[in-house]
């Protein structure tokens, strides 16, 4: 039995089902992203197990019991809000022990936890200030404190980010992951930035339209979309059409040239092919492991920093390639025809 | 541009003689009690009457009484209709209204027919119904000003996602209440608070046809039968009545100040 279960969970706003039939088994202490496109579902699906929405069907069980009609403040719960939502009215020492005065712990307890707890989120002297003499990113750690001063069973994260510039964004979804793994918290992380959800999470929750496209770990994820949705949504991708030249083998024509993946892909001779396939997976020239080199001309070249993104044409179709910024070897000219090369196993077919 | 600055300045000098030369009349009369100079001897006669200090003290106290009820109805309406029925507050505004439109001798003779010592809830045969009464007619009296301002206050807050905060870590309605709502919306509050006093202070009908030892009627009475008290006595109300629009100002100012940077 899993720690934290959702069990075919809906919900309809009026005719609008918005959640369709959400199945999640969560481990104690595993941190859980729901990525997706806006207005997917993420946050009532969070808001369902937080319990300030309730589930049109389906169950909701923490710890072995069932809270889907359990009120928001008996649900041993914390979270944290985009908009950070700090006691305007209360110091950080205030707001940290809020929910452990609430339930009427022993002052020295809260005391001791309060500072234990803004020792931990790197803001011990910041106790008697008030929110809105701090940071945003001040402000969202004193928010993840109160969360967490008083021991949830669950922590739930509501895109805690995305208020935040790009730099701070990075320092704290490190820092939110190493508490969260420090103290051990099943946690429930929503957010539509895939870096995030790929570097924080023990798995993730590929969401469309209210429907869990995939559950899986980054690695999953990221290197084995199940669905053209995850392929397209997570990472950027190659997406190539091809004709099948021969099933049972697996070669089909690419721009006109004859590739051959070494495992069977259904269908008769002749029929269209989605391929796909990570820039970084590509490389220019010819490289030990990768089985398959072709030519293409070079169309463009983008200068992105440390990497250069080059551009080849394959017939009809292009092709991105990542190529690092190295001073000593010149990246190829435009119009140029270079080998590329990749391997076959990272070649993905998608079935439309 | 010339022209404009002119009658620009014609204008509010206009304005200002038009409500201070009343004033200034008033207070100069209200001084020329003793034949000859001036003086504070109409001061001196009211405040020394004991009926002065018996109906002030009477209307300080409702006031005060009309400012918690009020507190009590207004603070979790607002709350409420903002956190669940967004689509009431113009129904709720509009009532809240109804006060300015509806004059205080239609409330007070609609209180007198149903709480009348002959109905079912005699609230005018005793004392202690007839203060009550009076405090709820107040109450009435001051919804359009509390309101608003406890909705203004409101305003200023994230009053959803600060409620399922305060949720999430456990709090109940009370606490949420108690602990949240109502020290955020504070300043607000006082600031409806204090206009509430000015009205109750002054006000005439409700207590007069009440037959209650109010303030109002109390300055009527002398208004009625001396010539300087009652010059002195609207001194005194009109100062009363700048002190809470002062302290109003002073409120919001330091509230501001705290909250510079939000
Ligand atoms: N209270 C509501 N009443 C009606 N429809 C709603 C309500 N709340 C959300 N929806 C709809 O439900 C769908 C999912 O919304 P949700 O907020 O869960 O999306 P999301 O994945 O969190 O998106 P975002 O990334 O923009 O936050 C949206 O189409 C939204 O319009
Ligand atoms: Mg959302």
């Amino acid at each position: 039995m899993a720690f934290l279960e959702l069990e075919h969970l809906r919900k309809f706003y009026g005719e609008n089902e918005v959640v369709k039939d959400f199945n999640l088994h969560v481990e104690q202490g595993e941190f859980i992203s729901f990525l997706g496109p806006s207005g997917c579902g993420k946050t009532t699906t969070l808001r369902m197990v937080a319990g300030f929405e309730t589930p049109t069907e389906g169950v909701i069980r923490i710890d072995g019991r069932d809270v889907s009609r359990l009120r928001p403040n008996a649900r041993d719960i914390g979270m944290v809000f985009q908009a950070y939502a700090l006691f305007p009215n209360m110091t950080v020492a205030r707001n940290v022990g809020f929910g452990m005065k609430v339930a009427r712990r022993p002052k020295a307890e809260i005391e001791a936890r309060v500072a234990e707890m803004l020792r931990l989120i790197g803001l011990p002297d910041l106790g008697e200030r008030y929110p809105f003499q701090l940071s945003g990113g001040q402000q969202q750690r004193v928010a993840l404190a109160r969360a967490l001063a008083a021991r949830p069973k669950v922590l739930l994260l509501d895109e805690p980010l995305s208020a935040l510039d790009a730099k701070i964004r990075v320092s704290l979804r490190e820092e939110i992951r190493a508490i969260q793994k420090s103290l051990g918290i099943t946690t429930i992380y929503v957010t539509h930035d895939q870096e995030e959800a790929l570097s924080m999470s023990d798995r993730i929750v590929v969401m469309n339209a209210g429907v869990a496209e995939q559950i899986g770990d980054p690695f999953a994820i990221y290197g084995r979309p199940a669905t053209r949705f995850v392929a397209n949504f997570v990472g950027q991708l190659n997406t190539l059409r091809a004709r099948l030249v021969d099933p049972a083998a697996g070669t089909v024509d690419l721009g006109g040239q004859p590739v051959t993946l070494g495992r069977p892909i259904p269908g008769p001779a002749g029929r269209e092919v989605s391929l796909a396939i990570r820039p970084e997976a590509v490389a220019l020239g010819a490289l030990p492991g990768n089985d398959v080199t072709i030519e293409a001309p070079v169309r463009e070249m983008n200068f992105l920093g440390s990497v250069i993104r080059i551009k080849a044409g394959l017939g009809a179709e292009l092709v991105s390639l990542d190529l690092f910024n190295n001073a000593a070897t010149r990246p190829p000219e435009v119009g140029a025809t270079v080998p590329i090369s990749f391997a076959a196993a990272d070649v993905l077919v998608i079935e439309d | 541009m010339k022209g404009n600055r002119f009658w620009a300045w014609s204008a509010l000098i206009f304005g200002l003689i038009y409500f201070a030369l009343p004033l200034i009349g008033m207070t100069e009369f209200s001084f020329r009690m003793r034949r000859g100079e001036y003086s504070f001897d109409a001061y001196r006669v009211v405040l020394a009457d004991p009926n002065f200090r018996a109906t002030f003290s009477y209307s300080v106290t409702l006031a005060v009484l009309t400012i918690i009820l009020s507190v009590c109805l207004t603070v979790p309406t607002a709350y409420w209709v903002r956190l669940r029925m967004p689509r009431w507050r113009p129904v709720i505004e509009f009532v809240t209204l109804l006060p300015l439109v509806v004059p205080p001798i239609v409330i007070v003779f609609g209180y007198i027919r149903l709480y009348n010592t002959s109905s079912l809830l005699p609230l005018t045969g005793t004392i202690t119904g007839t203060n009550a009464l009076l405090v709820a007619g107040y109450t009435v009296l001051s919804l359009p000003y509390m309101y608003r301002a406890v909705d203004t206050g409101l305003r200023a807050i994230d009053v959803q996602t600060l409620t399922e905060a305060a949720q999430s870590l456990g709090a109940g309605w009370f606490t949420i209440m108690t602990r949240i709502i109502l020290p955020n919306v504070l300043v607000a509050v006082l600031s409806g608070a204090f206009l509430t006093f000015a009205i109750v202070i002054g006000e005439f009908v409700l207590a007069a046809l009440l037959n209650r030892p109010a303030f109002g009627p109390y300055m009527q009475l002398i208004g009625a039968n001396r010539a300087y008290e009652p010059a002195a006595l609207a001194v005194i109300s009109f100062g009363i009545t700048w002190a809470c629009m002062g302290l109003i100002q002073l409120v919001t100012r330091f509230s501001q100040a705290t909250r510079a940077s939000r």
